[in-house]
Parts: C-alpha cells; sequence; structure tokens
C-alpha cells in the first residue's frame, strides 16, 4: 500500500467521529431513495405484473339492467379487445357473532366459463358449483377479519330475500387491491366484503336472468379509452347506463395510484436535502483539514507529488465518508424497504408482492452520495492542489479583520470582549455561518414537515367529522327510495334524528376540462351533514347553482360567477348549464353541491333519497343493526365514529413511525452539522482560547466562546428553518394532494417550538461534547504548536 | 574546476502586498557546482530561503533566469516544475515536515512511491542511523531523529541535489552536529550537491563554498581551503 493511501486512512481513523457524523446524514439521503424509490417500483412493477397477469379491465360501467344481447355490439367498439359482463349489487350481511351489519358488494361468476377479465385468484378452497345457489368465494381480507375459513356461512339480506351463503373459497382480485366499502373512509375489512356468487344465483337474486349491470373492457394495445368510453356510454344510455369511466376513476387504482405518486414525491423532496447537508458538512470539514495540513500539503509538493495526486489524496478521503455512508444508507434503506413492504401488504391486498430494490437504485444512489461528498470537497481539494508549495510551506497569514460600522456599535454596546470574539467569528466567515445555520436551519425544517401532519390530520377529521358530517351514521339505499322513506327510517329503534341526501353520478364541464364527481344536495338548513363556506358557517346553495369544493374549482379552472355543463350520469342522462355559487374548503374527495328541490326538479321527479343521515340513541345501537339487517332496501349503515376511529388509527399508525424517523435524522443532522462546526471551531481557536486561558481566564469563559457562538448560529438558524419548515410542509401538501384527499396546510406556533426544541437542544448536547475538549486543552503544547 | 549545476542571472522576486513592493531577491547571478556542499549564509529575510525554493521548482522568480543543468526552469510550468522535483531535488527544512500519522519508513514511502529509482526507504533509513526506528511515529521521536528520518526522505529518491533550509535550526547542538554529519556523509558518497541555508557562521566551516547574502542580494562569495568535519563545530 502507497504511504499516501496510509495517511489517508490513519486521517480518516482520526476523524471517525466526525466522518461517521457526516455518514450517517448521507446513510439517511441514501436509505430514504432507497425506500421510496423500491416502495415505488415494487408497488407500480407489483401492480402491472398482478393486472396482467389477472387481467384488469381498462374501462368500467354499470348500467341499471341491459340486455346480454348487446354484449356483441359493446363488443364490436373500435379497440375493444376483451368484454366480462356481470351481475353486481349490494347486500347487508348478517355475520354470526357480529351485533353490526357488514356489507358485500356481491359479483356474478361466469357460469359456462372462467372470467375473463379481473380474474378473482383463489387463495384458499375452490370457486362456486355454478349450479349452487348457496355457494360464494369471498375476498381473502373479509375472510381473515371476520375468521372465515371454507365451509363456513353467514347470511345475507338480498333484495329482502334473506339467504345463507356457505364459503367454499377464498380469493383475491386485482379489482380489490384496495377496498373500501361504500361511505368508508379507510379500509375495514370485517364490515366491508367482495362476494363473488355463481351467476345463475346472482341473476336469480337481483333479477336479473338474460341481462347484466356491470361491464369491464380490456383495450387493444395504445388504444386511448376516451372513445370507447364515449361508444360505450352511447350504447349503455336507454338501459340506464350511469356513465363509463377508466381506471383513473376505479377506486382501487385511484388510491394506489396515489400512493404511487406520493412515494415518487417523497423520493424527489427528500433525499437531496440530506445528500445536500452531507456534501455541506464534507466541504466544512475538508476545508478545515486542508488549512490545518498546509505544510504536508506543501512538504508532498516539494517531494514532487502532482497536483491531481494531491487533489485526489483530499477527494479520496471525502470518498471514504461517502462509501461508509453509501454502505449504512444501503443497510438501512434495504431493510426499512423490507419494513415498508410489509406494512403495505397489509394495506394493500396484492396475493404477491414483487420487492426487488434494482441495482440501479443501488447505484444511483451510491453515486449520488458520492458525487455530493466529492462536490462538497472539491472546493477544498482544490484548494490544496492550487496551494503554492511555496506559500504552503510559510504559516497563514492571520485572518484580516476590518473595523466596520458594526464594531462601533459593538464598542458603543460595551459588549464583553468574549462577546466581541463571538460577534466579530460570526461576521468575519459570513458564508461558512450562514451555512452552518442552513444546516441546521434544515433540521429545523425536517421537525416541522413530519409533524406539522399532526395538525393538518386534526384540522381534517376536525371539519371532516365535526363540523361537516355531524351525522352518527349514515344509511344506504341499495337504490334512490321516495323521501317518505325518511318516516321509515325515524322509526327504526334508536334513530333520533334523520336527515336526507341524495347523490348523483354527473360529469362536470367546462370547455375541455371535466370531471366526474358525485353531485351531492340536500335540504336547506338540515343540521347534520353541511356545506361550510369560507368563514365555516353552514351554507345553503341557492336554488339554480352549485358549490364546488376548492380543489374541483382549480381543476375545472372555474371561480365563483363562472357557469359549468353538469352532465347527469342518471335519470335522463340529461346536462345542464348551472352557475357556480360559492367554492368551499374539503379535505375527502371531490364534493360538488346542489339544492335538494332543484335536482329532483332537474331529474323532473318527485325528491327521493340516496341516503339518511341519521343521529342515534347509542343504547339502541344493537336494536337498530338488527332492524337494518332485515331492511331490504337498506344496502349499508355506516357509522361515522368508527369511520372517525379507523381513520385516525391508520393514519395515527403511520405517523408515529414517521414522526420518529424525522425527529431521529434532524437529530442526526444538528449532530453532524453542530459537533463539526464546534470542532473546527476549537482547532482554529485552539491557540487562542489556550492563550485566554494562561491570560487568566476560567474554564467557563473560554467554554463561553465556543459555545456561545455555536448556539449563536443555531438561535439564528431558527426563523430560517421554520421559514424553510413551512416550505416543505406546502410542497408536501402539494405532493400528497390528489382527487381523493388534500392535507391541509396548518401550521400552529406548537410545531415550530417542538422543531426548534429538538433541534436546539440536540446542538447543545453536541457542542458541549466538544466543550469536554476545551477541560483538556494541553495549554503549554498549544502554545508550541507552530502555525 | 567541476560542472556547473545551478546558474542564476539577475533573479528577482518581489512579494506585493498592495502597499508595498518588498525585493525579497534584488538581482541574483549565481553559480552552483556539481557534488559540492555549499552554504547560504544571511540574516532572516534576506532571501536565502526565496533563492532556494525557486533552485528547488517550488517557486517562480519575477525576472532574470535560471538554468539546472542545460535545462531553464526560468518559465517552466507547474507539471515540468512538479516531475522536476521528483525526479532530481530532495528537500530539508528547519521544522522536519514530516506527516504525523505516518512513521518513519511510510514518511520516507512517500517519496520512494513516486520517485523513478529509489533506494529502499529502510536503506534510507541504516544511511542516517534509524535501522532501529523505521515504525516510530514522529511523535515517538527526538527533534534530531526526526530531522534525520526528513533526511532519509530527501535522499532515498537518489537525488542530484539536496536543499537543507536551516536543518539544525530547530536543534540542540549535539543533535545539530549529527544531523550535519549525515548531510556530509551523503555528500561525500554519492556526490549530491548539496545547498544548506544557515543563519549559524559556525556551520559554513564544513561547506566547500560559501554564499553571503544580504537585502536579497549575494554580498560575498568565499571558497573553503580546509573543510572542518561537523564533529570540530561548536556553537
Amino acid at each position: 500500500m502507497h504511504a499516501l493511501d496510509i495517511k489517508l486512512l490513519r486521517d480518516f481513523k482520526r476523524l471517525w467521529i466526525q466522518a461517521t457524523a457526516i455518514a450517517l446524514v448521507l446513510a439517511c439521503g441514501v436509505a430514504i431513495l432507497l425506500t421510496s424509490v423500491g416502495m415505488y417500483s415494487a408497488l407500480s412493477e407489483t401492480r402491472t405484473a398482478y393486472y396482467e397477469r389477472n387481467r384488469f379491465a381498462d374501462v368500467f360501467a354499470h348500467a341499471t339492467r341491459a340486455p346480454l344481447s348487446l354484449l356483441s355490439e359493446i363488443a364490436r367498439i373500435d379497440g375493444v379487445m376483451s368484454v366480462e359482463a356481470r351481475i353486481s349489487g349490494e347486500a347487508i350481511l348478517d355475520i354470526p357473532g357480529r351485533t353490526k351489519t357488514a356489507v358485500g358488494k356481491i359479483l356474478s361468476y361466469p357460469e359456462a366459463s372462467n372470467p375473463v377479465l379481473n380474474v378473482p385468484l383463489l387463495m384458499t378452497g375452490r370457486f362456486p358449483n355454478p349450479l349452487s345457489t348457496h355457494e360464494i368465494v369471498v375476498n381473502e381480507p373479509f375472510a381473515q377479519a371476520n375468521g372465515f375459513v371454507p365451509g363456513d356461512s353467514f347470511s345475507a339480506n338480498l333484495r329482502g330475500q334473506k339467504r345463507d351463503l356457505t364459503i367454499v373459497g377464498t380469493a383475491l382480485s386485482p379489482e380489490f387491491v384496495y377496498t373500501i366499502g361504500p361511505g368508508a373512509l379507510m379500509p375495514d375489512n370485517a364490515a366491508f366484503g367482495i362476494i363473488w356468487m355463481p351467476e345463475r344465483a346472482a341473476a336469480a337474486a337481483f333479477d336479473m336472468t338474460g341481462a347484466f349491470n356491470d361491464v369491464s373492457l380490456a383495450l387493444s394495445v395504445g388504444m386511448t379509452p376516451a372513445p370507447v368510453i364515449d361508444a360505450l356510454d352511447t350504447l349503455l344510455d336507454p338501459f340506464g347506463g350511469l356513465g363509463a369511466y377508466d381506471r383513473t376513476i376505479q377506486q382501487s387504482d385511484a388510491f394506489l395510484d396515489a400512493e404511487i405518486s406520493q412515494l415518487k414525491g417523497m423520493a424527489a423532496i427528500l433525499p437531496p436535502i440530506f445528500f445536500a447537508i452531507s456534501g455541506f458538512l464534507v466541504s466544512m470539514v475538508m476545508s478545515r483539514i486542508i488549512a490545518l495540513e498546509r505544510s504536508e500539503i506543501g512538504l508532498l509538493k516539494a517531494i514532487g507529488y502532482s497536483n491531481t495526486e494531491i487533489c485526489l489524496h483530499y477527494l479520496m478521503l471525502a470518498a471514504l465518508i461517502a462509501v461508509v455512508g453509501v454502505l449504512v444508507g444501503w443497510l438501512a434503506g434495504t431493510v426499512l424497504a423490507r419494513t415498508t413492504a410489509a406494512q403495505y401488504a397489509e394495506f394493500f391486498d396484492f396475493p404477491f408482492v414483487i420487492f426487488r430494490v434494482s441495482y440501479w437504485v443501488y447505484a444511483v444512489s451510491g453515486l449520488a452520495g458520492l458525487l455530493t461528498t466529492s462536490l462538497g470537497a472539491a472546493q477544498a481539494a482544490l484548494k490544496a492542489a492550487r496551494l503554492a508549495p511555496a506559500i504552503a510551506m510559510q504559516p497563514p497569514a492571520p485572518p484580516r479583520f476590518k473595523r466596520s460600522f458594526i464594531d462601533e456599535a459593538m464598542t458603543r454596546m460595551r459588549l464583553a470582549q468574549s462577546t466581541v470574539m463571538i460577534l466579530r467569528s460570526l461576521l468575519r466567515w459570513p458564508l461558512r455561518s450562514f451555512l452552518t445555520s442552513l444546516g441546521l436551519a434544515l433540521a429545523v425544517a425536517s421537525v416541522i414537515a413530519a409533524t406539522f401532519i399532526n395538525d393538518a390530520l386534526d384540522e381534517i377529521v376536525d371539519l371532516a367529522f365535526y363540523q361537516t358530517n355531524r351525522q352518527d351514521a349514515m344509511l344506504l339505499f341499495a337504490e334512490d327510495v321516495p323521501e317518505s322513506a325518511l318516516e321509515d327510517v325515524r322509526n327504526l329503534p334508536g334513530v333520533l334524528q334523520a336527515e336526507s341526501q341524495q347523490f348523483h353520478a354527473a360529469i362536470l364541464r367546462n370547455g375541455h376540462l371535466s370531471k366526474r364527481v358525485a353531485v351531492e344536495s340536500r335540504r336547506p338548513g338540515n343540521d347534520l351533514s353541511r356545506v361550510l363556506d369560507a368563514d365555516r358557517n353552514p351554507l345553503d346553495v341557492p336554488p339554480g347553482g352549485i358549490v364546488l369544493s376548492e380543489r374541483l374549482a382549480v381543476h375545472l379552472d372555474v371561480q365563483n360567477g363562472d357557469s359549468i355543463e353538469v352532465e347527469f350520469l342518471s335519470g335522463r342522462r340529461e346536462t345542464f348549464s348551472v352557475d357556480v355559487t360559492n367554492l368551499v374548503e374539503l379535505h375527502f374527495g371531490l364534493g360538488a353541491y346542489m339544492d335538494f328541490e332543484y335536482m329532483n326538479a332537474l331529474f323532473r321527479q318527485a325528491p327521493r333519497v340516496s341516503t339518511v343521515n341519521i343521529t342515534l340513541d347509542y343504547q339502541q345501537t344493537e336494536a337498530l343493526h338488527a332492524a337494518v339487517k332485515d331492511t331490504p332496501r337498506i344496502s349499508g349503515i355506516v357509522e361515522m365514529n368508527e369511520n372517525r376511529r379507523s381513520f385516525q388509527d391508520t393514519i395515527e399508525q403511520n405517523i408515529v413511525v414517521m414522526n420518529t424517523i424525522y425527529i431521529v435524522v434532524a437529530v442526526l443532522i444538528t449532530i453532524g452539522v453542530t459537533y463539526n462546526a464546534a470542532r473546527i471551531q476549537l482547532s482554529e481557536r485552539a491557540r487562542e482560547l489556550a492563550s485566554l486561558r494562561i491570560l487568566g481566564f476560567g474554564r467557563g469563559e473560554v467554554s463561553y466562546i465556543l459555545v456561545g457562538e455555536m448556539m449563536l448560529i443555531a438561535l439564528l438558524a431558527q426563523p430560517l428553518g421554520w421559514l424553510i419548515g413551512a416550505g416543505i410542509a406546502h410542497l408536501m401538501t402539494n405532493a400528497f394532494t390528489s382527487d381523493l384527499y388534500a392535507i391541509p396546510l396548518v401550521l400552529k406556533p406548537a410545531t415550530f417550538t417542538l422543531a426548534s426544541l429538538v433541534v436546539l437542544s440536540a446542538a447543545f448536547a453536541s457542542v458541549m461534547i466538544v466543550r469536554r475538549r476545551l477541560d483538556r486543552l494541553d495549554l503549554v503544547s498549544v502554545m508550541k504548536t507552530r502555525e | 574546476m567541476p560542472d556547473i549545476i545551478f546558474r542564476t542571472e539577475g533573479v528577482t522576486k518581489v512579494y506585493d502586498t498592495g502597499d508595498v513592493k518588498v525585493y525579497a531577491l534584488d538581482g541574483v547571478d549565481l553559480e552552483l557546482f556539481k557534488g559540492e556542499l555549499t552554504v547560504l549564509l544571511g540574516p532572516s529575510g534576506s532571501g536565502k530561503s526565496t533563492l532556494l525554493n525557486i533552485l528547488g521548482g517550488l517557486d517562480h522568480a519575477t525576472n532574470g533566469r535560471v538554468w539546472f543543468d542545460e535545462t531553464e526552469l526560468t518559465n517552466m510550468s507547474d507539471r515540468g516544475l512538479t516531475k522536476y522535483r521528483r525526479d532530481h531535488v530532495g528537500f530539508v527544512f528547519q521544522f522536519y515536515n514530516l506527516v504525523p500519522s505516518l512513521t518513519a519508513r511510510e514518511n520516507v514511502q512517500l517519496v520512494t512511491d513516486v520517485s523513478p529509482d529509489p533506494m529502499p526507504a529502510e536503506e534510507a533509513l541504516e544511511l542516517v542511523g534509524l535501522g532501529k526506528r523505521m515504525d516510530h511515529f514522529p511523535s515517538e521521536m527526538s527533534g534530531g531523529e526526526q530531522q534525520r528520518v526528513a533526511i532519509a526522505r530527501a535522499i532515498a529518491k537518489r537525488p542530484q541535489i539536496l536543499l537543507c533550509d536551516e536543518p539544525t535550526g530547530a536543534l540542540d547542538s549535539t543533535t545539530g552536529v549529527q544531523v550535519l554529519e549525515v548531510l556530509r556523509d551523503i555528500n561525500e558518497r554519492f556526490g549530491t550537491t548539496t545547498v544548506v541555508i544557515t543563519h549559524n557562521a559556525e556551520i559554513q566551516r564544513m561547506a566547500h563554498r560559501v554564499i553571503f547574502f544580504q537585502d536579497g542580494k549575494i554580498s560575498e562569495t568565499r571558497i573553503n581551503k580546509t573543510r572542518l568535519a561537523p564533529s570540530e563545530i561548536v556553537w
């Protein structure tokens, strides 16, 4: 091994604490990159493979009742490769041992052949006998959540007929990777299940013999869905078609897609921050090393080492730090990615997960780590290379201090000399002070970016559950019913208050922009489910107008007072031009609201309701569920408390993990920055501080200079950190916002306080570790050191 | 008369500090001869070290010309100077300039790693009497030992010239004499042209040639008819 390489390794050993601090920050960046890209590719590759193997459809449509003879016409639509017609319906389930109702989505399983599209993958048992009236296959998560195994039975209310069903198998389907029951916000596998029933039995139950009400299409490669959707809508129109849609609106795929783009956002926003910080730390440390090794550099040049060799020598030191950081990052990232993959497997129902962090991700993250540290070291290494040998051999000139107006001010303020030393040092190296501050500011920002989500979620829960949706439960009807049903609902046990609400699928259009949504309507003055204006006051939609959520307005590029086209996908499928009368804030879904009477007038019908919102006497919940199980027209009951609880539970679990990771990361950054900066301070000022000690300064007074300067920098970093944190939080709310939900930007003083406390404490602890070296300062030898 | 190895013509070196121009060298014409041990003598600030730096290819002259053998160093590129130092020049400094994280042997290897025809590091250390201290770090050695490591490092490449800047400046006289013994030994055994800077006037008595500096100029050149052995020198 060459002597220069030996020097390299020994230098690295000597600097190991500083090097480790930097390497760990770098490792964070590498690990997050690996995890997010790894998860991103795992999710998208798994999705692609699963969709291909089980032939997930491209276009979906529902109708009231279409004849099977229509299928050949659908198959002839240009670009359609295959067609699958099904019968689908919803049923209230009565599960033994469960007091509350569960909802089942029933899908017919073809009699003659295997399904062509959306092929269920059998996990246990077998598919039902085509001639059986009671055999079914259920989705595996539903079976697991309820402890079902093949052979178990439960009863279902199929349009008024109570029927016992026997599970003969469990399956998974690409259509239901993420399964949410009607009206629910989070998956609840015990309360919502997918039921595959033989075609013949399903047709009998839903009165669909010779007909279908659900159709899926696969398109030829390269075919865009839009023209097919138009053609399909035209064909289904006479049969109560509800408007065809592509995968982007298919619930399961939309959620999966939102998750995948979040991972993409995470991979793009976070790792660069860590890489930048480690680059900066390397640059800080390398500049100091080169200042300290000035005469060694001169010597190497005198001996005959070339500029390139010297430059490389110092770059190699940075590369060693990168190697450690990258290796730790790879290890942590691999473990983290695997853990996250396991979490995802719980969240999404895949039959398999293709977990493979590709080699290129390792390569790219490793290269990025190497590149940033090299870039960080480059300036210092080039400076070393450029040092003229004759000058390098001489001690450096003392730094130039000049009197400025600030000094005048300091004199006038009669500051202690030690305070003047601190301030002058900050001003003498403004760039370095700023960059150190920036490093700490990023640590503050990292805490803010993680913890603001807590407040954002509180805000979401408050707005969604305590202000807008204040009902205790929603009763869902299989089909819209006359408003007189409200009276029947009021007579159900435990119902204290009941209000009607109506939903209609519609396409909203403004020029070329369009969005498919469910338009809601309710009676003016309704108190349970409310629309709130910007000041959070209840808002009644004026007849003749429509109120949109802000995100929907942005999507359609409309403002208050603009007029949009509303094409209803049910009833007579008529299109109306309606004025936007108000925009409202909403975090779940894309809301659109109309007046109840007005909507019914547009449909030219007597008032009908889709759901009834109720308040409950909780003592009678069981009786209510029992009654609902026997009410044929009710297809489901959604308890808002449970909805809220499952939302909060799921989110909280994730947030605790995320907050912990980010706070650890912030602490690592802080230690990395502060420890290194303090060590550099100490090495630069050793002579100065030792001189002060010889002059009679106490340890405390001398420590004040070191600790004071670092803590002053840390304090100055706070407002900058708050600003950057707010910026990152803003970026994250944008990255996490999809059609499905929006994260509001809620920034509370407590978030900033926590972030500052974490960073200031970590900074103080790190600088105190360095301070201990001051006590061990050997005054005599320090004074002898030639510099 | 031996061959000329260094020749300078009107060499000046000006340090421009903004307000004032400082003439470190002010028109130096000089000839140094192969195999000789030359002592440059003068008070500090008289320009000795500046000249040594220019001869060693560590620095450029502001004006004038410098030749090493037939090669002109005056306008040589940085790369050219690096190769010149690597192939021909050995340096010894007042403060030894050893790399503290390397042992004696490794410090010498720094040179043997990059020279075209070096002697083994061990041999160089034997030559300066440190055969038994090869694996010690600088911090474990006395000043004299450290300086001998520095000399071993300088000679390991078998340089044609050995440039020593105050090699005994940081040493007491006994240790200083040991170091001078080594320098004379090298000079005699390998015929290495040796230039020693000092402001210790006694050392001139071991030189073939003594050049006196004053205010950036050569004030006098003297050739010693009889030379003393370092052991006979006392200060």
